[in-house]
């Protein structure tokens, strides 16, 4: 990672959020033609959030996410095809399409899910960075959560937790100004978040979510703080979502303007600028991305059409676990 | 050539109303564009196009409601053939106003209410119990709550018949219904019937040197002493079966259980219809005396309802002696889980052939109904031989 | 011939403490976690000199959030350890319940598979301390409600022994209900108590003539009113459930086939209730066994009162026990 040059670097990042953004396109797709069903929260326009924070992270670091997690689970490297498989409810899903959009797994990752309880994996992510510092193993375990999530008791009691026990959690808050349909300001007294973090003695910053470099920045230091056993962090990555908050939402809550302000600060043209004029990016290879990108995610849905359903008579497994304790 | 549909966007979402085209026919759209206004139960939805190519000619009209999934236009990718051909018909004006036959609220038929049954209160247990028996609830007096039948009513309608009750418990006549009694009666023949293979035997048997010898006996006891024809015939049945034993015990837990004791159940009908059957206890050690005295008892205390438990539950064999009522031959049906029952119908004066005479005997029919899986026809013809053979040596009775 | 086994005097709070220590012993990713376990020594004096000698560290006292520390309990269980969370009563792991139904209870299914949660939850139940009605409910049939926990009651000494390791040994989350007015009880365990199945349903005390089907504190009304009923000529069978999930109904079956009679005493309201599945499970499972139907004596329907008179009146008690089984034997 250290030898990799600055247009390669850049070129990757690039090409990850290309990759989340094309895939919820596709996603959104298959969602209006029946094929993914339930809840679908895409994450279009917070790309760089993921991207930037999973730079900072290990591959011994855990990761708890939220239900608007495609971004997270495809930044932190899960499988594309199990990914799609698993919104098509198909066994070849990463959770053998039990859990679906909202509750991607994955152990090989230290994907620990999406949690679409709101502030439901905090304490999880507490958790499991107690057991870190108990075990003595200098991992951290990465917190996404929303700014909704910021009202929640179980954010208190969690920031409370990590900082009274110095336990190595990152607190990445996505911050896309409104919980569902409901926007900060009639949520909260207070709408400064990293000041919250920081009333429970967490080191906290807040950064610009729509630049991913800036965001990587803040995640390294961040990252590099937590690691280094001072305790936990509190990063708010101020983002918008250019998308409703789920397929069916008329947007009721926000103006077609205040959208249309937030799209020239789209993380991906701004990266794409950014490597333009530095002459790291031309025409050819972002259209060869983008091919690419394409082809990965034809090859995902390919994927998920062919897979199968899991045997209704296994409807009952893993109720309780197959294999005993270790 | 691609298909511009009215999309799915929740599970709640069944259907939408088209509003306006936002992109006219024969307009180039590039996958993301805004084709389409919807307006849902949530409000209004701009829809979008999922392909590049050239949006063909509207086949829903703004206004019209569609299902989800209905064709809108199809998009023309670039470079492929005209769409004349191609195209599904228009959404028709029905499909489009009328609300889709899936929202409509199921017609719900009035079902009719069948009118209040007699049902009869009774524990779980006990209609299983009943149903084992072959009992009718009907018949049974319930002891529980509000007069529900329990178990132990069952139980309690069953024991004439059942050979299962507590040896010391006391039932008298009047303890059961007479309807109660009529029901055991019927469980236990039913039981019978669809349990015991039967077999029956039939043998005439010449009583007149037994009688004879009887009247001679009877002219030396004072007359409370005197021994009726019944007695006689009740201990050469007892001595036949000491010598065919597989006729007297009970069939339980699939073998025969043979008793060594011979207890002969003997019917006793009641005046207002019942029928007891009592048993008189181990007839074969009782001499004709003691065996009269013995029957006197047992006629006496049924009627009395005096019977012992013991005596309503234990024989192990049945005799049924209708002779009283003129019949001739009795084919009965034995009481399980007894083997055997022994009949006597009338004693009456009948020509008889013997050596070639022909005179006049007083002669009786004696029938065996007897249980197959216990013994055969053989050893059955035995028991009658041996019986016909007892009663013409009356002395050794 | 064995060897008669050596005996020591106790009580149910030192068989926990005892449970505790030897789980601490055995295992080092075993932690105690919760409020007051440590510097306190346990709201019951339960946890009483572990601190001294386990440390700060596994013996973790918590601030009052019991969504963060059992979502903490179910992420270090989800981390490689065994937490031990402690919640002081019931009433106050409803603050918990997110985390205990929507996570611990879920994670497996959920992964398909993938993320299993070895974690145990200790909890006070019950009422009969006057402690009114915050902190005096038995909600542990709620609990059982729900599929991919496993609910414990120890009632005895034997199982407040011997339940815990056998709950940190399985992989996946359980629930353990200790009723507060047991804590006291003393006894005698043998000196080499370990642990114990958990799994299945005991019969306390056999009967002919009805089951009487209990768990928690209520077995030992159960238990006296089955005494008082004896000499009345009256056996009935006392059955402790011991598990509440999942529910050892073979034990329970077997002795209604026998009894033909069942009368469930549970400290839980009777509605919608475990009282409730039991007796709906009997009917499905043994009806044709039944010669009366099911009776409940379960706790009246009001939050529990402090006042002493009123309170021992809300909750089912040993005389009305043996007053439901006299009226259910008066028939046949």
């Amino acid at each position: 990672m250290s030898s990799e040059d600055e247009g390669t670097r850049l070129t990757r990042l690039l090409r990850s959020m290309l990759l989340i953004r094309r895939f919820e396109e596709k996603a959104a797709e298959m969602y209006s033609a029946m094929k993914i069903r339930g809840f679908l929260h895409l994450y279009i326009g917070e790309e760089a959030v993921a991207v930037g924070v999973m730079e900072a992270l290990t591959p011994e670091d855990a990761v708890v996410a939220t239900y608007r997690e495609h971004g997270q689970a495809l930044a932190r490297g899960m499988s594309t095809q199990a990914i799609m498989a698993e919104m098509y409810g198909k066994l070849e899903g990463c959770c053998r399409g039990r859990g679906g959009s909202m509750h991607l797994f994955n152990v090989a990752t230290r994907f620990y899910g999406g949690n679409a309880i709101v502030g439901g994996g905090m304490p999880l992510a507490v958790g499991l960075a107690l057991a870190d510092k108990m075990r003595g193993q200098a991992r951290v375990t990465c917190c996404f959560f929303g700014d909704g999530a910021v009202a929640e008791g179980a954010f208190h009691e969690s920031m409370n937790l990590a900082s009274l026990w110095k336990l190595p959690v990152l607190f990445i808050c996505e911050n896309n100004l409104y919980a569902m349909g409901t926007a900060l300001r009639y949520t909260q007294a207070v709408r400064d978040l990293a000041a919250k973090g920081a009333s429970y003695g967490v080191a906290a910053a807040a950064v610009d979510g729509m630049d991913v470099l800036a965001v990587e920045q803040a995640a390294k230091t961040a990252a590099d703080h937590v690691r280094r056993g001072n305790g936990p962090y509190f990063l708010e990555c101020r983002t918008y979502r250019f998308r409703p908050h789920s397929m069916f939402d008329t947007e009721l809550y926000r103006t077609k303007d205040e959208v249309e302000t937030w799209k020239p600060r789209d993380p991906i043209i701004l990266l794409t600028r950014h490597m333009e004029d530095r002459g790291l990016l031309d025409e050819p290879t972002l259209a060869k991305l983008e091919r690419e990108v394409a082809a990965e995610i034809e090859a995902a849905v390919a994927f998920a059409e062919a897979g199968t359903w899991e045997a209704v008579e296994d409807l009952t497994r893993f109720v309780h676990s197959e294999k005993g304790a270790s | 050539m691609a298909e511009f549909k009215m999309p799915s966007l929740g599970a709640d979402m069944e259907e939408g109303t088209l509003v306006e085209w936002l992109i006219q026919p024969g307009e180039r759209v590039k996958r993301g564009d805004i084709v389409a206004a919807v307006e849902t139960q949530k409000g209004l939805f701009e829809i979008e196009s999922f392909e590049d190519g050239i949006l063909g000619e509207p086949q829903v009209s703004p206004g019209q409601t569609v299902p989800v999934g209905t064709v809108l236009a199809m998009i023309q990718a670039d470079g492929a053939p005209s769409p004349s051909e191609e195209s599904p018909p228009p959404a028709s004006e029905q499909q489009g106003t009328e609300p889709s036959a899936t929202t409509q609220a199921p017609v719900v038929a009035a079902i009719p209410v069948p009118a209040p049954s007699q049902r009869i209160a009774a524990s779980p247990a006990a209609r299983r119990r009943a149903a084992e028996l072959g009992l009718d609830l009907a018949g049974i007096q319930g002891s529980g709550p509000d007069g529900a039948i329990q178990l132990s009513d069952v139980e309690q309608a069953a024991r004439p018949a059942s050979g299962e009750a507590p040896p010391h418990a006391v039932l008298t006549p009047s303890s059961a219904s007479r309807e109660g009694m009529r029901q055991a009666i019927a469980a236990a023949m039913s039981r019978a019937n669809r349990e015991i293979p039967h077999y029956y035997l039939e043998t005439d048997i010449d009583l007149s040197r037994a009688l004879l010898w009887l009247e001679e006996e009877n002219r030396k006891r004072p007359i409370r002493e005197r021994i009726l024809p019944a007695a006689l015939l009740l201990k050469a049945v007892a001595k036949a079966l000491a010598a065919v034993p597989e006729l007297n015990g009970y069939w339980l837990d699939n073998r025969l259980q043979a008793s060594v004791a011979i207890h002969i159940g003997f019917a006793i009908s009641l005046r207002d219809g019942g029928l007891i059957t009592p048993a008189i206890h181990n007839v074969d050690q009782l001499n004709l005396s003691e065996l009269m005295k013995a029957m006197a008892d047992l006629i006496e205390r049924t009627r009395a309802n005096r019977l012992r438990g013991s005596e309503m539950t234990d024989a192990t064999v049945t005799v049924t002696n209708l002779g009283d009522l003129g019949v001739k031959t009795v084919f009965g049906v034995i009481y399980p889980p007894q083997v055997a029952l022994v009949g006597f119908g009338r004693i009456t004066e009948r020509p008889w052939a013997e050596n070639g005479m022909l005179g006049v005997r007083r002669c009786v029919t004696a029938t065996l109904a007897a249980d197959h899986r216990a013994s055969d026809g053989h050893r059955g013809g035995q028991f009658l031989a041996a019986l016909d053979r007892f009663l013409q040596t009356p002395d050794d009775l | 011939m064995s060897e008669p086994e050596a005996m020591k005097k106790t009580t149910y709070r030192e068989a926990v403490r005892e449970a505790l220590r030897d789980a601490l012993l055995r295992d080092e990713r075993v932690f105690l976690m919760g409020e007051d376990v440590g510097h306190y020594g346990g709201c019951y004096a339960v946890s009483k000199g572990l601190l001294e000698e386990f440390g700060p560290e596994r013996i973790r006292d918590t601030p009052l959030s019991e969504l963060g520390f059992v979502g903490a309990g179910i992420g270090s269980a989800l981390g490689g350890m065994r937490p031990i969370v402690e919640i002081m009563t019931v009433n106050f792991s409803l603050l918990a319940l997110d985390q205990i139904l929507n996570n611990a209870a879920t994670l497996l299914h959920m992964s398909g598979g993938q993320f299993n949660v070895p974690l145990v939850i200790r909890m006070a139940t019950g009422a009969g301390k006057q402690l009114a009605a915050q902190h005096a409910h038995s909600l542990e049939g709620w609990l059982a409600h729900i599929p991919g926990l496993r609910v414990l009651t120890p009632a005895t000494l034997e199982d407040a022994r011997g339940m815990l390791w056998t709950a940190l040994e399985d992989p996946d989350p359980v629930l353990i209900f200790e009723n507060n007015t047991l804590y006291n009880m003393e006894g005698t365990l043998p000196e080499n108590a370990g642990p114990v199945d958990i799994a299945t349903a005991r019969v306390r005390r056999p009967g002919r003539d009805l089951t009487i089907i209990t768990y928690g504190a209520s077995l030992f009304k159960a238990l006296e009113a089955a005494e008082t009923l004896a000499r009345e000529g009256i056996e009935a069978e006392v059955i402790d459930l011991r598990s509440l999930r999942p529910l050892d109904d073979a034990t329970y079956l077997s002795s209604i086939a026998k009894t033909h009679r069942a009368l469930i005493v549970d400290e839980d309201w009777r509605s919608g209730s475990l009282a409730a599945e039991i007796s709906a499970r009997i009917m499905e499972q043994a009806f044709y066994e039944l010669d009366l139907p099911v009776a409940r004596l379960c706790s009246a329907e009001v939050p529990i009162p402090y006042a002493r008179h009123m309170e021992e009146a809300a909750l089912p008690q040993a005389e009305k026990i043996v007053a439901i089984a006299k009226g259910m034997m008066s028939h046949g």
